[in-house]
């Protein structure tokens, strides 16, 4: 049976990625993916306060999720933290911890703010891309470009990057994922719904094949910036 | 095998930039089995045999010997804490601050108060990241009434240019005083409250074509058209900070 919106099971919706458009922080990125859409800004490192809270091994990083008032499909969304917003902020620094390295800010703090004004499912996926990007825009050191896309099962299907309809369908499976596309890693991976062992594997390796797209569309968007850059730094002027 | 791209393209975390064991890894990349890694946005710079990536965003990282512009934001006992512009704040003790006597228990604020910019020199920088500045040196003073603004830390080498040339350039065109720190704060302050504003416009262009290719006509070119002929060879009279060594 083909899909709502008429696209193969193995399809992303149109995807949009830029860098670099909040002024004011060290690194900001947005990232939509149909009609979902992220803002991430990175602030820091910065001192962290209250003092209990800093590690002397290496810095901290601390990811705010948070969805604006009128993005969903259905009634005004309470802004501010919710039991929601709070777990999708945990699982988003569990994801990109593995690969941002903060040894080099002992005792300091890297905040991400992720901000959703519009969604249609996936919205921690496109946080997480976005929060990646904007990672990287910041100057960071990092191990790769985390991407991230729901997979899941409508209609009994395997199929990539569900939409709201689809994945409030019944019987329908979530299946948010976190892959780093160099080597094949998982660092998110989160389920709802009911699914067999067999259809699992699928929808994961299913994952992994379209996470290499997506990564493709995060590396140009971070070019995007320099690319004119290309050749043309001239480091005799430099000092 | 071997090398995956060219000396000066830009990768980005994650892009494998070579193979085999032919390179080493250098500063922003690192070896993952029998791959070469970019860990950060930047340029490649082959140098040999070794592979660094010259970063092209990114905070200030403080080094022993750089002179930066801090600002005061508390007075303690026995010295002052700085900001130093990186997640790191630093403390000027009193004996580094100034070589006069200082009368036990005296006003530590008629020195520096809080909110004063200095221009200061780090002299250590320890493994945690703590900050020992010092005011003893050839030009580190307090910084007088002026304008502070801020750019990118990797952005800092092409406003000072060649020797100072970028920056002797600006202080001529606009009979600016200017100070650039390391860390990415620049004070500056002009006779003429117009050509200061002309001289802060330039600095922002210069951060925003920091890559482009013959920067310097380019300034040239929009120095003249702002403030007409000015003189582009002579040292500078509005040495203020001279913060070029």
């Amino acid at each position: 049976m083909s899909r709502e919106d008429g696209r193969a099971n193995n399809h992303l919706r149109e995807i949009t990625a830029k860098v670099g458009i909040i002024k004011n922080a060290k690194g900001s990125a947005f990232f939509k993916i149909g009609k979902t859409a992220a803002y991430a800004a990175v602030y820091g490192p910065r001192e962290l306060h209250p003092k209990f809270l800093q590690n002397p091994k290496t810095g901290v990083l601390r990811c705010y999720y948070s969805m604006m008032p009128f993005s969903g499909v259905g009634e005004r969304i309470r802004p501010g933290p919710n039991r929601r917003a709070k777990e999708i902020s945990l699982v988003t620094e569990k994801a990109l911890l593995p690969v941002v390295d903060l040894s080099d800010y002992p005792n300091a703090v890297v905040d991400v703010f992720i901000e959703v004004p519009q969604a249609d499912a996936g919205t921690r996926c496109a946080g997480i891309c976005a929060a990646a990007m904007a990672l990287a825009d910041a100057g960071l050191r990092m191990k790769d470009i985390p991407v991230s896309i729901a997979c899941g099962l409508v209609n009994g299907e395997v199929v990539a990057d569900l939409t709201y309809n689809e994945e409030a369908s019944e019987g329908a499976v979530d299946l948010p994922i976190c892959i780093l596309p160099r080597t094949g890693e998982i660092t998110l991976l989160q389920m709802d719904g009911k699914i067999s062992k067999e259809k699992l594997m699928e929808a994961i390796e299913l994952g992994k094949k379209v996470s290499h797209d997506l990564a493709q569309n995060l590396r140009n968007a971070l070019l995007e910036k320099y690319i004119d850059l290309d050749n043309n730094h001239n480091k005799e002027d430099t000092k | 095998m071997g090398l995956l791209v060219e000396n000066k393209n830009i990768v980005i975390p994650g892009d494998i930039i070579a193979e085999g064991m032919d390179y080493l890894p250098g500063e922003n990349a690192f070896r993952e089995g029998e791959n070469l890694i970019s860990s950060r946005i930047g340029l490649v710079s082959v140098d040999g045999r070794a592979i660094k990536i010259i970063p092209l965003s990114g905070t200030y990282r403080p080094r022993a010997g750089d002179r930066i512009i801090c600002k005061v934001i508390d007075v303690t006992y026995s010295g002052w804490r700085v900001d130093t512009n990186t997640a790191y704040s630093a403390m000027l003790s009193m004996s580094e601050a100034t070589s006069s006597y200082i009368e036990r228990g005296s006003d530590l604020t008629k020195i520096f108060g809080i909110g004063d910019y200095i221009l200061a020199k780090i002299t250590n920088v320890t493994g945690q990241n703590l900050i020992d500045i010092t005011l003893k040196g050839l030009g580190l003073h307090k910084l007088h009434p002026g304008r502070v603004i801020e750019i990118s830390p990797v952005k800092v080498p092409r406003v000072i240019g060649k020797q100072g040339s970028m920056v002797t350039m600006i202080k001529n065109a606009t009979e600016t005083q200017i100070t650039v720190g390391q860390n990415g704060l620049i004070w500056l302050r002009g006779r003429d409250p117009e050509k200061e504003l002309i001289a802060v416009e330039a600095i922002r262009k210069i951060e925003r074509d920091a890559h482009k290719q013959g920067l310097t006509d380019t300034m040239q070119a929009f120095l003249k058209e702002k403030v007409g002929d000015f003189n582009t060879t002579s040292l500078s009279d509005y040495e203020g900070g001279d913060q070029n060594e």
